[in-house]
């Protein structure tokens, strides 16, 4: 039983990192290039939209993409072995 | 081409404003008197008897952290400085996933009503408590400064009355609030507040982005063809790259560390609803964010720099301003009266928090040893408040005129290095110990004000020094790090049996939740 919360707690433990590593790299992406790449900053895509507001504008939407592919791992996968383990306790 | 000054009407008393401002009053107070009906217990007084939704504390969620700073603040930095504005808009969010990722799950299943809940859990209760109540309450004085600086700044200048009674009033409606209706009142002007701040947000968008074919980069390009190319691109804001990185760091993690944040996590009925909540919350703040973009630059194009300028050096009263020339005085006024708002919410459930780390965990926890009787927890939690209510008007008078920003970087920096790793290595690390929790957190939060106070704001802007001995604005480069490393090295030293002991307990209350 313990084992099995064990293994759960590392799986969720694995995947926030994951994910926490991909918002951490998205926004010190985005502050590095701020900081160290201004030139390439500046330059516009479309009139008007520089790479750099298009990149915090990115940061942004990133930011949104990763909570919901954690909320949509969370519901189904994490909720399906959770409530397992709640029905075995309730059985044991 | 400069463009004409507009007259604006800011500053006189503003009949559109008033109204909407007594409406909102006499409709939260309203919310309040049926909430104190509600707000029996303790558990109702901290924690809204864990009957709201994931979807509601979302709305609350994003009520609670969108402070006036980020709506007059980044509108303001953007019309003045262009893209740098931006980097702020962007910090602010980034935090959120963090919490989803990290926090809020484990949070709602170890805790109560405060992080010291989840950080004292196996570990000794009395050292704990008393450094976490450290670490919130210093957070929550410096985001109440400049709260209450913010409010006195822009009551002042939209309603024209004195600062002083600017300060007063939102001090006495918040305690009105807080006092009678706690979280459960809390929570609803929180989500009026968000309801109304993205509403008049999204209006202004709308309305700016018509006069520019509804295509923002047509906006932009006009901005570029005013000001020049340089307004879409990295400026003097990213000087100092190191500077940059290091607020980014403190913005990212220090979300995750605000007590008045975490507190909200304990209003919902289980860790799912948690998990919900900053779902939503994440999507209305980011949709806020965006919208920042299209405020900082319409103000800049519609109203122009120098007239922003004009009427408030700072610039924060782009928005505002920006509401006048779209829509006459009735939007301005309405406008006013949601920055009102922003800030009412925002400071009553900063109160709220710094409360409950008084009654709950310094009272009850540590000077009672967990055993108080009811009516006493409740009490004390309604004298806490009051105590802090008052605090926080004197607060706002004696640090009149300080910069704003500088005191919310100050609360980021300390929630970061201080309540951050505390909070993240209790969940995540078996070795963690009661040592180790309390130097992550001491270490942490000194060793921000060390710095924040060797640092070129206060020696060179406040004191007039020639060079500061700290070179960067924010401290979190250097002070997360060393609140990890204190937090790591302390418990390695002097290892916890009872701790180690109690850690699989503690996993398994994190998943299974209370059973």
């Amino acid at each position: 039983m313990d084992q099995k919360i064990r293994a759960l707690a590392l799986a969720r433990w694995r995947v926030a990192l994951a994910l926490s590593a991909v918002v951490f790299a998205l926004y010190f992406g985005f502050i590095f290039a701020v900081a160290f790449a201004k030139g390439a900053m500046a330059v516009e895509v479309v009139p008007g939209l520089s790479w750099g507001i298009l990149a915090g504008a990115l940061v942004i939407v990133g930011a949104w993409l990763t909570t919901w592919i954690y909320v949509a791992w969370a519901n189904s996968h994490f909720d399906a072995r959770l409530s397992e383990l709640h029905d075995k306790g309730t059985k044991r | 081409m400069s463009s004409p000054v507009p007259t604006t009407s800011l500053g006189e008393p503003n009949l559109t404003a008033i109204s909407f401002f007594f409406v909102f009053v006499v409709a939260t107070l309203a919310i309040t008197f049926w909430a104190a009906r509600r707000t029996k217990t303790t558990e109702e007084y901290f924690a809204a008897g864990r009957s709201i939704s994931g979807r509601q504390n979302g709305f609350a969620l994003a009520g609670d952290y969108m402070s006036a700073a980020s709506f007059l603040g980044i509108a303001g930095l953007v019309s003045q400085s262009g893209f740098d504005g931006l980097i702020y808009s962007t910090g602010w969010l980034v935090g959120w996933p963090v919490v989803l990722f990290l926090i809020a799950e484990p949070l709602r299943n170890l805790g109560k009503y405060t992080f010291a809940d989840v950080v004292s859990f196996r570990l000794r209760q009395t050292p704990v408590r008393v450094a976490a109540a450290i670490g919130t309450l210093a957070v929550v004085a410096f985001y109440l400064i400049a709260q209450m600086v913010g409010a006195g700044n822009l009551i002042r200048l939209m309603f024209g009355i004195s600062y002083e009674l600017a300060v007063v009033i939102v001090g006495c409606v918040m305690l009105a609030y807080v006092l009678f209706g706690g979280m459960i009142a809390t929570t609803w002007v929180q989500i009026v507040k968000a309801v109304l701040l993205m509403g008049g947000a999204a209006l202004l968008c709308v309305l700016t982005l018509a006069k520019f074919d509804f295509n923002p980069a047509t906006l932009f390009a006009k901005a570029s063809e005013m000001y020049g190319a340089e307004v879409l691109a990295p400026g003097k804001q990213v000087a100092n790259p190191w500077d940059a990185i290091s607020l980014g760091l403190a913005l990212m993690f220090g979300t995750a560390g605000l007590p008045h944040i975490l507190m909200r996590f304990y209003t919902v009925p289980d860790a799912k609803a948690a998990r919900q909540s900053v779902f939503w919350a994440t999507g209305l703040i980011g949709a806020f964010y965006l919208m920042t973009f299209v405020l900082g630059f319409g103000a800049m194009v519609l109203v122009g720099r120098e007239a922003i300028t004009a009427v408030d050096k700072g610039g924060n009263m782009a928005a505002p301003l920006l509401a006048e020339v779209l829509g006459g005085t009735g939007l301005l006024g309405f406008i006013a009266a949601v920055a009102f708002a922003t800030i009412l919410a925002v400071v009553a459930g900063l109160t709220l928090s710094g409360a409950a780390a008084l009654s709950h965990d310094l009272w009850v926890s540590v000077y009672r040893k967990g055993d108080a009787p009811r009516d006493e927890q409740l009490r004390v939690a309604r004298a806490a408040t009051v105590v802090l209510g008052i605090v926080a008007i004197l607060l706002g008078i004696v640090f009149k005129g300080q910069n704003v920003a500088f005191m919310v970087g100050l609360a980021f920096a300390v929630a970061a290095s201080g309540n951050f790793p505390a909070l993240v290595l209790s969940i995540f690390w078996r070795g963690y110990t009661t040592g180790g929790a309390v130097a992550s957190i001491i270490t942490g939060t000194v060793a921000s004000l060390v710095l924040i106070g060797l640092s070129p704001t206060i020696m060179v802007d406040l004191l007039g020094a020639e060079t500061a001995w700290f070179p960067l604005k924010n401290p979190a480069i250097v002070t997360v790090p060393l609140g990890f490393v204190a937090g790591v090295v302390v418990s390695l030293l002097a290892p916890e049996t009872a701790a180690r002991d109690g850690f699989d307990a503690k996993q398994r209350r994190m998943i299974m939740g209370v059973e």
